[in-house]
C-alpha cells in the first residue's frame, strides 16, 4: 500500500513551520512521527499536496523544567518521554500513558504533539479508500477523503445524526488534562496558550480547537502527589485504546483536597467527569463507588471501535474504581486481573 | 448508478529526490520520490529485501529496521525523514561471515519457522541487548511486543534472545 | 539414529535468519511490470460492464485485462470449478476481482484502477448462513444443491435413534463456532515471466504448487508441460496459500500477453479477501451415554457458512463430521452437516480444517457430561479412548494411539486431579483432547498416482540433491527431507541440497496442507535414500570385500561396522558406485494405504495414521468483567517420533499460541449495514490492528510433552504435529472458564462480554450460558446408511443411490473430493 505524491517541506525552526503551514492552505499537512498520519495517508483519509516534517524543529524536541511545571515540546518522541528521569513521582499518569500508545517501535517515532492532535478514529473510518467506497463512505470523509465541515454523507454509527461519532482514542490527552496540563499553540501570526481540555471539541470532525495555520509546540505539566492511567484494550500492545482512566489527586493526610479524573476513548472528546463529590473526604469505598456511577453515566461509548459498547460502558465503572483504589493505595495486586493488564502496574 | 465521488487527486508525480543515506555502515547516495517510504526504498532502490512487510500500515512489525539505533517501523517512515541518519537492517547484523548471536540461536532453537517475521525480531531483539545485555523474560516480552508472529508463538524466540544473551556474555 | 530424534538447526534456518530467503515478493526481473486488481465495492451484483478506456490511456499502463480475458472457471475441487480469475456475468462479495490494470509501476497501477468504471446491477445481499437458508433466491450459483445451499451431506452408522432411546442419558447442545482466519505475515505475492523459450514461470507463495500447475493450465488453456510453477518459501501459510487464487492466474495471463515479467503483491486488506479461512459454523450435538458417561451414540448436526465460493468447502463439509470417532469409542454415530453460499469472502481449509469446529463442541459437551455425572473429565475421557489398531464407526482405521499418554502427561503436569473443581473462584482449569489425520487417504482429484515423489541425485563430489515438490511454509518440511536422507546415507542434513517446490525440477507432491508432508514425503524420501543405499553399499561392499549387510553408513563415510575403522569417506563410496553403476540417481514415491470406506463421502477422512494431543489449560477470570486470562498452558502430542524435536516443538508452540487466539479473540467478523439504508456488507475490519492476532503481551508460558509411539504408518515412527496440538486449545478454555466462574460460553471465541452474560444469565436464575438455541431446519435428505464394522458392516452403504450426473462438469472431474 502505497502513499500518494505531495509536496515536501523539512521545516528548519517553529516560524519557519508555522509560515509553511500559513502558506500552504488547506491541504497542508504537518508531520510529526508520522505514524498515524502516514497509515491515514496510504488509505487516502488524507491526501495533502504538502507535508510539512517537523522532525528537525529542535525546539520541539525541548523537555526541561518551567516553573513548577515541566515544559514537554511537541516533538517529544513517546517512548524517550515515557523513559524520561525527569518526569517525577508528580507525572505518574503522563509515564504511563505515553509508555502504552500502540507498540514500542511506534513509541520511538510517534510524538506527543501527534497523539494530542490525534484523528478521532472509528471502525467506518479508519479503512481504506476502497471499503469506504464499499459503504458509500461516511460524514467524516464523504468523498473519501476527511472534511472538517459537515458535507453530506451518513453517520454509519448512528445513522439518524446529524453529527459525527468518531472516538478521541489519545491516551496522553486525559493523563494531561487529570495533571491539569495547558497547551500552547503557536502560527504564523503568534501564539496562545489554553487548558488543554479546552483543546478538544465533542465533535468527531472537527475535534479541536486549533485553527488550520496553528501548530502545538509544547504543553506545560503541573505535578500531581498522586496520578495514574489505566487503558483498556484487547491486547497488552498495538491497540488504541478503547476506554481510558486517567485520575490525579491531591491529599491532606487521607482527605481528597482537589481531584481530577478524565475518561478517553468513550466520546469524541476526553470527557473530565466533576469531582465535587470526592472533595473534603477520605477515598472511601462508598465515594468511589457513588463516583464510579457518575463515570460511567457520562460515559457514551458506541459501537465503533473493538468491543462492545455495553461492556466498554461496564468496565468504566471497575476502571474508575481501581484507578482511585490505586491512588488511595491499595495494594496492586488486590486489584485483580484487570489491574494486571495496566502495563505500568507490572515491574519489568 | 451515481457517480462515485472523486476524491481530490494528488499533485501529479514529482521528480526524484537524491539522498545519502547510511545503511548498514554504507554511505548510498539514492534517488526516488517523495512519497517513498523507507520500506520501499531499502527494498526496491537499494535491493536490501531482507526487511518485510506484512501490512505497511504500522500493524506488525515486520518492517522493524533500527534507525540510530532504535527499532522503528520502516514501512511509516518516510526515506525522505532519514537522511542522516544511520539504518541497520537484519543484511547488516552479521560481521561478515560471522552471524549475531542473535542469528545463530534464532536458527539453532528454531525461532525462525517460516521465516518472515524473523529479519523484524532480529534487529528488535539486537537493540534490546545493546541496552541490556542481560534481558528479563519480561524485558523481552516488552520489546517484541509491536512483533506478530503467528508460527512460533514467541516461546522459541524468548528462549533463543535469552541463548544470544548467555552466549555473548 | 545419529540426526533423526536430536534437536538440531533446520537448513533452511541460516537463511531465515540472514534476510536470504527469497519470498515471492523479494523477487524482480528487469523489465517487470506490477499488476493491481479492481475488486468489486458491492456484496451481490450483476456485472453489466467495465468501462477501460480511460484506465486504458492512462500513464504507464500496458493492459487492462477484464472478465473476457479468463472465460474458463477453475477452483480447487473437481465438483466445484466456480472460480473465474477474473468476473464474469457475476460479483459475489466485497472484494471480488472484476478486473486488472498492468502498469510499468505499482503506482501508476494503482492509479489507474481507480480510473476503472464497473457497470453493476445490485442483486440481495445474503449475509449469513441462516440467511442463506431463508432465501434460495437469488442463486449465488445455480450449481448449489438446493437454493443457497451448496452441498448436504449425510451419514448414519448403526441404528442411532435405537440408541437414543434406551440411553440412560441424552445430551443435547448447541453451539457456534465464529470464523477466523490464517493470518500469514507474508501477503500473497506472485511473479509470472515468459522464459526465452516461450514457456511460462509463476513464482508464488502457495502451498501447493501442484494444484497451482493444474489451475493454470486450465484455466489459461495452455499445456502443463509449458508452465513451470516454483513455489517459493511461504511467509506463513496455516492453509490460506492452498487454493489457486485470482491474482496468480491473472499475472500469468498477463505475462502471456505483454510478453514481460508481471508481478502483484496482495495488500493485507486484499489477503483478507483471499481468506479460505475458518468456516463458520452452527452445531447441534447429541450424544446418549451410558450411566457412567461412556457414549453409546452421537448425533452431529452442522451448517457452515461458506461464503461465496466453493473453495474446499465440500471437503470442510465432510470434514466437520468424519474424526469425530478416532478420538474416543462411539458405537454408533450420525453426521448430517450443509454449506451454505453467502456473499462473503470463500471459507476453505484453516489448521485443522473442519475439524476444530465439532471438537470444540465434543470437548465441551464432554465437560458437561462429566459434571452432570460427577466424573473427572479425564477419567472420563482415559476409560473410553479408541483402541489401537481398530476400526471406527465410520470406517476408518486408526493405528497408534499415545493419546492416554498425553492426557496422563497435562494431567500429572498441572495436577488437575488435585486441582480442577478446587481452586478460588476466578480461577479455573479445563482439559481438552483431539486427533488430527496425517495426510489425506485420498487426493484431491481422483486417481492413482504417488502423492508424493522424491528424487535423488548423487554425483562424484560426494554431492547429494534431494528433488521434491514438497512446500516450506515454514513447518520445516525441506528439513524432514534432508534429514531423512541423511540419516540413510550417513551424512549431514547440510551436507545436502534440497530442490522443492518447483514443478520442472522435482517430482509432484500434492503440497502443503492436511499435515501430509513429513508422512508422505517422508516415506517417499526413505525409499528414495534406501534405494541410493543400496548402490552405494553394493558398490563399496564389492571394493572391501564384504557383505552389504557389514557395512555402516555414518558421519560421512561407508564402514565395516565390526571393523569400523576400514571404510570410505562418503564421497569416495559415491565414486564407488558412480564406477559401478553409472550415473547415480534414486527415486522414491508414497500412496497411502486404500481406506476400508467404501461409501460415497468416505474418502474424507481415512489417512495413514492419526496424531493425537491433551490439553489442560488454566485461566483467571474477573468475575465481575469477565476478562480472561490463560495463565497457563500444558499439552502433550502424540508424534509417533519426534524427526527434529526442535523443529516439533515450535510446531506445538505455534498451534497452542494460533488455537489462543481462536479461543479468545480472533474473528472474521461482518458488518451488514442496515438493510433499509444499504445493501452493504463488508468486513468489518480487514487489518492487522483491528483483527486481533495475540502479541507477545498474550501469550502465557506453555509446557510441552511430546509422547513417542511410533506409527509403523510415518516415516521411522513420524506423525503430524502441524495441525493437531491446536485443537484442543479451544475447548479446553471453554471448560476451563466454567471451572472459574460455572458458566458455559458454547460460542467460539470466548469473549469477555460473553463471560458477562453467562454470568448475568445465571443471576436472573437462567442457564448459566451463551451460546446458540438452537438449530435451523436445514431439511435434510436421508443420510446413507452404513452398518459398523461390529454390526456385521463391510464399509459399503445399503441405500446409496448412483452418482447424480452434473451437467457442468466435465467427466473425468466427476469425482467426490477428497
Amino acid at each position: 500500500m502505497r502513499a500518494p505524491s505531495f509536496r515536501w517541506h523539512a521545516a528548519t525552526s517553529l516560524a519557519d513551520a508555522a509560515r509553511a503551514l500559513a502558506a500552504g492552505g488547506p491541504r497542508a499537512l504537518l508531520l510529526g512521527g508520522g505514524t498515524d498520519v502516514v497509515p491515514a495517508i496510504k488509505r487516502r483519509q488524507y491526501v495533502p499536496e504538502l507535508l510539512i516534517s517537523l522532525r528537525q524543529v529542535a525546539e520541539l524536541g525541548r523537555l526541561e523544567p518551567h516553573g513548577a511545571s515541566l515544559r514537554i515540546g511537541a516533538g517529544v518522541r513517546l517512548g524517550a518521554l515515557a523513559a524520561d528521569d525527569r518526569l517525577g513521582v508528580g507525572h505518574t499518569a503522563l509515564r504511563r500513558a505515553a509508555g502504552v500508545v500502540a507498540s514500542p517501535h511506534i513509541r520511538n517515532v510517534a510524538t506527543l504533539g501527534g497523539n494530542l492532535c490525534l484523528d478521532t478514529r472509528c471502525n467506518y473510518y479508519n479503512q481504506s479508500l476502497e471499503w469506504r467506497r464499499a459503504v458509500d463512505y461516511c460524514m467524516k470523509a464523504p468523498a473519501g477523503v476527511a472534511l472538517a465541515a459537515p458535507a453530506g454523507g451518513t453517520c454509519w454509527v448512528a445513522p439518524g445524526s446529524p453529527r459525527c461519532w468518531a472516538v478521541s482514542q489519545t491516551d496522553c490527552a486525559p493523563a494531561l488534562i487529570a495533571l491539569g496540563a495547558s497547551v500552547t499553540l503557536v502560527s504564523a501570526e503568534g501564539q496562545r496558550t489554553l487548558p488543554l481540555a479546552d483543546l478538544y471539541r465533542d465533535d468527531g470532525m472537527t475535534w479541536l480547537t486549533r485553527r488550520p495555520d496553528e501548530l502545538l509546540a509544547w504543553v506545560d505539566v503541573p505535578a500531581a502527589a498522586r496520578s495514574t492511567y489505566w487503558k483498556l484494550r484487547r491486547r497488552g500492545s498495538f491497540d488504541f485504546p478503547v476506554l481510558g482512566v486517567a485520575a490525579a489527586v491531591e491529599l491532606a493526610g487521607d482527605v481528597v483536597t482537589a481531584a481530577r479524573v478524565v475518561l478517553g476513548a468513550v466520546a469524541s472528546h476526553p470527557v473530565v467527569v466533576p469531582t465535587e463529590s470526592l472533595l473534603g473526604r477520605p477515598l472511601g469505598d462508598d465515594a468511589i463507588a457513588a463516583f464510579a456511577e457518575l463515570a460511567t453515566r457520562l460515559a457514551k461509548p458506541l459501537d465503533n471501535t473493538d468491543y462492545q459498547l455495553g461492556w466498554r460502558k461496564r468496565v468504566t465503572r471497575a476502571y474508575v474504581v481501581g484507578a482511585l483504589r490505586e491512588l488511595r493505595g491499595d495494594d496492586p495486586a488486590l486489584l485483580g486481573v484487570l489491574a494486571r493488564r495496566q502495563a505500568a502496574l507490572i515491574p519489568a | 448508478m451515481p457517480p462515485q465521488p472523486q476524491p481530490p487527486q494528488p499533485p501529479t508525480a514529482g521528480s526524484k529526490v537524491v539522498l545519502t543515506l547510511t545503511v548498514n555502515g554504507e554511505a548510498a547516495e539514492v534517488a526516488f520520490e517523495p512519497h517513498k517510504t523507507l520500506l520501499e526504498v531499502l527494498r526496491e532502490d537499494l535491493a536490501l529485501t531482507g526487511t518485510k512487510h506484512g501490512c505497511e500500515l504500522g500493524e506488525c512489525g515486520a518492517c522493524a529496521v533500527l534507525v540510530d539505533g532504535k527499532p522503528v517501523l520502516s514501512c511509516l517512515m518516510l526515506a525522505l525523514e532519514c537522511g542522516g541518519a544511520s539504518v541497520t537492517t537484519v543484511e547488516g547484523l552479521a560481521r561478515g561471515a560471522q552471524l549475531d548471536p542473535l542469528q545463530d540461536a534464532f536458527a539453532d532453537l528454531g525461532a525462525a519457522q517460516c521465516g518472515y517475521c524473523t529479519p523484524g525480531i532480529l534487529v528488535t531483539a539486537r537493540a534490546l541487548l545493546d541496552q541490556h545485555p542481560a534481558p528479563t523474560r519480561p524485558q523481552i516480552e516488552e520489546a517484541l511486543a509491536g512483533n506478530l508472529c503467528r508460527c512460533t508463538g514467541y516461546l522459541s524466540i524468548y528462549q533463543a534472545v535469552e541463548q544470544a544473551a548467555r552466549k555473548a556474555r | 539414529m545419529n540426526i533423526i530424534g536430536k534437536p538440531r538447526r533446520r537448513v533452511d534456518g541460516r537463511a531465515k535468519v540472514t534476510g536470504q530467503t527469497r519470498f515471492a515478493d523479494d523477487l524482480t526481473l528487469p523489465r517487470m511490470l506490477w499488476c493491481r486488481l479492481l475488486r468489486s465495492h458491492l456484496p451481490h451484483a450483476r456485472v453489466d460492464g467495465v468501462d477501460t478506456a480511460a484506465a486504458a490511456a492512462a500513464r504507464g499502463v500496458k493492459l487492462v485485462l477484464t472478465g473476457a480475458d479468463f472465460p474458463i472457471p477453475y477452483g480447487i475441487l473437481p465438483v466445484s470449478q466456480d472460480e473465474h480469475a477474473l468476473a464474469q456475468e457475476r460479483v459475489r462479495f466485497v472484494g471480488d476481482p472484476v478486473a486488472a490494470v498492468i502498469a510499468t509501476s505499482e503506482e501508476a497501477a494503482q492509479a489507474a484502477v481507480q480510473l476503472l468504471a464497473p457497470r453493476y446491477t445490485p442483486l440481495t445481499t445474503i449475509s449469513d448462513a441462516h440467511d442463506a437458508l431463508a432465501t434460495p433466491a437469488p442463486q449465488l450459483h445455480t450449481y448449489a444443491e438446493v437454493g443457497n445451499l451448496h452441498k448436504r451431506v449425510g451419514f448414519e452408522f448403526g441404528d442411532v435413534d435405537a440408541s437414543f432411546a434406551s440411553a440412560p442419558h441424552v445430551f443435547d447442545d448447541s453451539f457456534f463456532y465464529q470464523g477466523n482466519t490464517h493470518l500469514p505475515i507474508e501477503q500473497h505475492a506472485t511473479l509470472a515471466a515468459v522464459d526465452g523459450d516461450g514457456k511460462l514461470t509463476v513464482w508464488s507463495s502457495t502451498q501447493t504448487p501442484h494444484y497451482l500447475h493444474r489451475a493454470l493450465a486450465k484455466a489459461l488453456a495452455m499445456p502443463a508441460a509449458h508452465i513451470r510453477v516454483i513455489a517459493t518459501p511461504n511467509g506463513g501459510g496455516f492453509g490460506g496459500k492452498s487454493d489457486p487464487f485470482h491474482h496468480e492466474i491473472v499475472v500469468a495471463g498477463a505475462a502471456l500477453r505483454t510478453g514481460r515479467p508481471v508481478k502483484i503483491c496482495l495488500s493485507r486488506e486484499e489477503v483478507f479477501y483471499c481468506h479460505r479461512g475458518r468456516h463458520p459454523v452452527d452445531m447441534r450435538l447429541r450424544t446418549a451415554t451410558d450411566a457412567c458417561g461412556k457414549i453409546l451414540a452421537m448425533d452431529l448436526e452442522t451448517l457452515l457458512d461458506g461464503g461465496a465460493y466453493g473453495s474446499y468447502g465440500v471437503a470442510s463439509t465432510f470434514y466437520t463430521g468424519a474424526l469425530q470417532t478416532v478420538t474416543y469409542e462411539i458405537p454408533r454415530y450420525r453426521f448430517r452437516g450443509a454449506r451454505a453460499f453467502t456473499n462473503k469472502p470463500p471459507c476453505g481449509p484453516k489448521r485443522g480444517h473442519g475439524t476444530p469446529q465439532p471438537r470444540f463442541a465434543q470437548e465441551v459437551q464432554l465437560d458437561k457430561i462429566a459434571v452432570a455425572l460427577g466424573r473427572n473429565p479425564a477419567d472420563l475421557r482415559l476409560e473410553q479412548l479408541c483402541k489401537p489398531n481398530s476400526l471406527t464407526a465410520n470406517y476408518m482405521r486408526v493405528g497408534t494411539i499415545g493419546l492416554g499418554r498425553c492426557i496422563d502427561a497435562v494431567v500429572e503436569g498441572s495436577r488437575f486431579r488435585e486441582r480442577w473443581g478446587k481452586l478460588p473462584r476466578g480461577r479455573g482449569l479445563g482439559i481438552a483432547c483431539s486427533s488430527y489425520l496425517c495426510g489425506a487417504g485420498l487426493p484431491i482429484y481422483w486417481n492413482k498416482l504417488p502423492h508424493s515423489g522424491v528424487q535423488l541425485k548423487l554425483d562424484r563430489s560426494g554431492g547429494v540433491t534431494a528433488f521434491c515438490g514438497a512446500t516450506e511454509i515454514g513447518q520445516g518440511s525441506d528439513d524432514v527431507l534432508a534429514g531423512l536422507v541423511a540419516e540413510v546415507l550417513g551424512i549431514d542434513p547440510f551436507d545436502i541440497r534440497v530442490v522443492t517446490g518447483d514443478t520442472d525440477l522435482g517430482p509432484v507432491d500434492l503440497g502443503s496442507y492436511s499435515s501430509r508432508v513429513t508422512l508422505m514425503m517422508g516415506n517417499a524420501a526413505l525409499e528414495a535414500a534406501g534405494r541410493a543405499r543400496e548402490l552405494i553399499a553394493s558398490a563399496v561392499a564389492a571394493e572391501l570385500q564384504l557383505p552389504v549387510a557389514r557395512l555402516g553408513f555414518a558421519e560421512r563415510r561407508v564402514f565395516d561396522l565390526e571393523e569400523p575403522t576400514r571404510g570410505l569417506s562418503f564421497a569416495d563410496a559415491v565414486i564407488a558406485a558412480e564406477t559401478r553403476h553409472g550415473t547415480l540417481g534414486t527415486v522414491g514415491s508414497y500412496r497411502p494405504p486404500d481406506s476400508a470406506a467404501r461409501y460415497k463421502g468416505g474418502g474424507v477422512g481415512p489417512s495413514p495414521a492419526y496424531s493425537y494431543s491433551a490439553a489442560v489449560i488454566e485461566v483467571e477470570v474477573c468475575p465481575d468483567t469477565g476478562w480472561l486470562d490463560v495463565t497457563q498452558v500444558w499439552i502433550g502430542h502424540d508424534i509417533g517420533r519426534s524427526l527434529n524435536p526442535a523443529s516439533v516443538r515450535g510446531q506445538v508452540e505455534g498451534s497452542v499460541y494460533m488455537g489462543l487466539g481462536e479461543a479468545l479473540m480472533e474473528e472474521s467478523a461482518f458488518r451488514r449495514l442496515p438493510p433499509k439504508r444499504s445493501d452493504a456488507l463488508v468486513h468489518k475490519f480487514p487489518s492487522l490492528l483491528e483483527y486481533k492476532s495475540p502479541t507477545t503481551r498474550e501469550m502465557p508460558p506453555c509446557t510441552t510433552y511430546l509422547i513417542e509411539d511410533p506409527d509403523p504408518q510415518g516415516p521411522l515412527g513420524a506423525k503430524e504435529v502441524g495441525q493437531g496440538p491446536l485443537l484442543p486449545i479451544m475447548p479446553a478454555v471453554a471448560n476451563a472458564v466454567f471451572d472459574a466462574v460455572g458458566v458455559r460460553v458454547d460460542e467460539v471465541p470466548i469473549t469477555p462480554e460473553k463471560i458477562v452474560r453467562a454470568l448475568e444469565e445465571a443471576a436472573r436464575g437462567r442457564p448459566a450460558r451463551v451460546g446458540p438455541t438452537g438449530f435451523p431446519d436445514v431439511g435434510w435428505p436421508e443420510p446413507l446408511r452404513v452398518a459398523p464394522p461390529w454390526e456385521g458392516g463391510d464399509g459399503k452403504a445399503a441405500n446409496e443411490t448412483p452418482r447424480r450426473p452434473r451437467p457442468d462438469k466435465d467427466a473425468k472431474d466427476k469425482q467426490v473430493p477428497r
